[in-house]
């Protein structure tokens, strides 16, 4: 399982407007990647070009070539349906579907691959997704109540099983504790680490200590004024980011002299 | 409705004068309705009394109402069938599919529709519609006439409870399309982006995520729709020919009436007792679309408190 994303010379635009200018990097496989930076810097906007939902917003487009596992996923022949059955993603809102129960939450994204499953093997997805999302304990009784009746915490968690149902390759995560109470950020954060035996995660925080306490390598991005496109400032394991780094400009975000 | 009893503030008289003038056109709506009611109600006893002998019902009041009832709830029935998959159909492109663009071109027109009065699409069902669809009529009963709704002998002038039906459907779909659209429009993005984020297609997307959330204001459309068609007039009059019947054949020039084209068509005759009849015909259609109104009402709520919305 050699998950790797490339990213080469990626600018991202919202129109004509450039949000994110000439970005290079590589995320290795089963570790857990944090974007971090001031607001519009466009760490959101460059994860979502990593599933491909960036274009949903009228004229939106990208630049330069993001790779997984070699594939392009801006070729010419690639379905941006089947990059997102790929790659995952946690918003930062929980936003289980509200008319279905949990179950059927969990198994919305596998019904869409699968159009027959049988009940046994439906049931066993169920109950690994929820396992893995660390929410089996608390929801194995009421699988058939609505989604929406679970706390904030909860809620997400249940994002997080439907997620990673359809065993997405690679885990997207757009300030998925930023709704949440402390005690549901600690259980969205042990969750991360332990899914990052199975899954590459990347992760957008504006919670600086969150990105030191879960990542294995932190990408700090900065914009020079508003209208100017965001950009890679430094990106290395986040020890060095946060004890060590290289620019003075990480160094003042840092340590808070700024954003 | 709760006022909050501020009794430190001081009185001001703007607001005074404007909490009163606004009570007032709350109440006004009351006693209109309730007025309208009691004028149905008083009319409609003379009618109602067992025993009364009224010419155009000779059989009583009840089997006289009957076949118009019926005819009132299938008219409008088929106008729905007709209309909600169309609505839907027109709401969701103007919300998910058009560009912009023609997805507001759409819209205007879509509320002229709205502002053409009846008269005008009972004269366009008779002239145009009526004759236009009397051939595929004739088509329906030869190849499918063992269905009983399709079943002979066709009307020659097309002039049948299904045409009514059509004309019924396009009079209510500016308005129903125009709620769709808002409610498909409403959908959180939350909601959008969490199925794509799945790797579901654009009507995959739909039908997990707009369709669920839009459900209950469909509904309201719907009855919305339904309360419109019961309550149509004038273009029912101009294009049904009637014949008091209570039948499910769509073709035929053996037509149930409805109530409201009945009391259009009868009133300017009807003399004595008759008047009354048809003023209890009224009160009869006044109670069905209370009912058909509280039951949407019971429904949407239901719904909603279902989904947790707010």
């Amino acid at each position: 399982m050699n998950h790797i994303i490339e990213l080469d010379n990626v600018n991202v635009y919202y129109g004509g407007f450039l949000a994110v200018e000439d970005v290079s990097l590589d995320i290795a496989p089963q570790t857990v990647t944090a974007f971090i930076g001031p607001s519009g810097c466009g760490k959101s906007t460059l994860l979502r070009t990593l599933n491909r939902m960036h274009e949903l917003i009228p004229g939106a487009r990208v630049s330069g070539e993001i790779r997984i596992d070699g594939e392009n996923l801006y070729g010419p022949d690639v379905d941006p349906v089947s990059v997102r059955r790929e790659v995952g993603m946690v918003f930062q809102r929980p936003n289980p579907f509200p008319t279905m129960s949990i179950r059927d939450n969990v198994l919305a994204g596998y019904k869409l691959n699968h159009s027959s499953q049988s009940k046994a093997e439906a049931d066993e997805i169920v109950e690994k997704s929820l396992k893995s999302a660390n929410l089996w304990k608390e929801v194995k009784d009421r699988l058939d109540k609505p989604g929406g009746g679970l706390s904030g915490g909860q809620q997400q968690r249940l994002c997080i099983a439907r997620a990673i149902a359809i065993k997405p390759r690679v885990l997207l995560m757009d300030e998925p504790t930023s709704a949440l109470d402390p005690i549901s950020t600690q259980a969205i954060e042990d969750l991360v680490s332990q899914l990052k035996k199975d899954y590459t995660i990347v992760i957008v925080t504006h919670n600086m200590q969150q990105a030191a306490r879960i990542s294995d390598r932190t990408a700090f991005f900065n914009i020079a004024g508003a209208g100017e496109p965001g950009r890679l400032i430094e990106f290395d394991t986040t020890s060095t980011i946060f004890s060590n780094p290289k620019e003075r400009n990480t160094e003042d975000y840092i340590s808070g002299r700024f954003g | 409705m709760n006022a909050v009893p501020s009794p430190t503030t001081p009185r001001r008289r703007g607001d005074a004068l404007f909490r009163g003038l606004s009570r007032g056109a709350g109440l006004s709506i009351l006693i209109v309705l309730a007025a309208v009611a009691l004028f149905l109600i008083v009319e409609a006893i003379p009618a109602l009394i067992p025993g009364a002998v009224i010419d155009s019902a000779p059989n009583g009041f009840f089997a006289y109402v009957g076949p118009l009832v019926y005819g009132t709830l299938f008219a409008a029935l088929i106008a729905l069938v007709i209309a909600t998959p169309l609505s839907i159909g027109i709401g969701l492109f103007i919300s998910h599919y058009a560009p912009r663009r023609i997805a507001a071109i759409l819209g205007y027109t879509i509320d002229l529709l709205a502002a053409i009065p009846s008269v005008v699409y009972g004269l366009w069902g008779i002239q145009v519609l009526a004759p236009a669809v009397q051939p595929t009529y004739q088509w329906l009963a030869e190849n499918w006439g063992f269905i009983p709704l399709f079943a002979g002998p066709v009307s020659g002038t097309g002039r049948t409870i299904l045409t009514v039906g059509i004309v019924l459907a396009i009079m209510v779909l500016p308005i129903m399309s125009a709620l769709a659209r808002e409610v498909f429009l409403q959908t959180p993005k939350l909601h959008e982006e969490a199925a794509f984020a799945l790797g579901a297609t654009q009507w995959e997307m739909i039908r997990i995520a707009v369709l669920p959330f839009a459900r209950s204001g469909l509904l309201s459309a719907a009855m919305l729709g339904l309360g419109r068609a019961l309550g149509e007039t004038m273009a029912v009059a101009m294009v049904l020919s009637p014949a008091a019947a209570v039948t499910i054949h769509l073709l035929t020039s053996e037509n149930p009436s409805t109530i409201a084209s009945t009391i259009a068509l009868d009133f300017p005759e009807a003399s004595g007792l008759d008047v009354n009849a048809l003023i209890a015909a009224g009160l009869v259609l006044f109670v069905i679309t209370m009912i058909v109104n509280t039951l949407a009402r019971g429904i949407v709520t239901r719904q909603r408190e279902k989904m947790g919305e707010n």
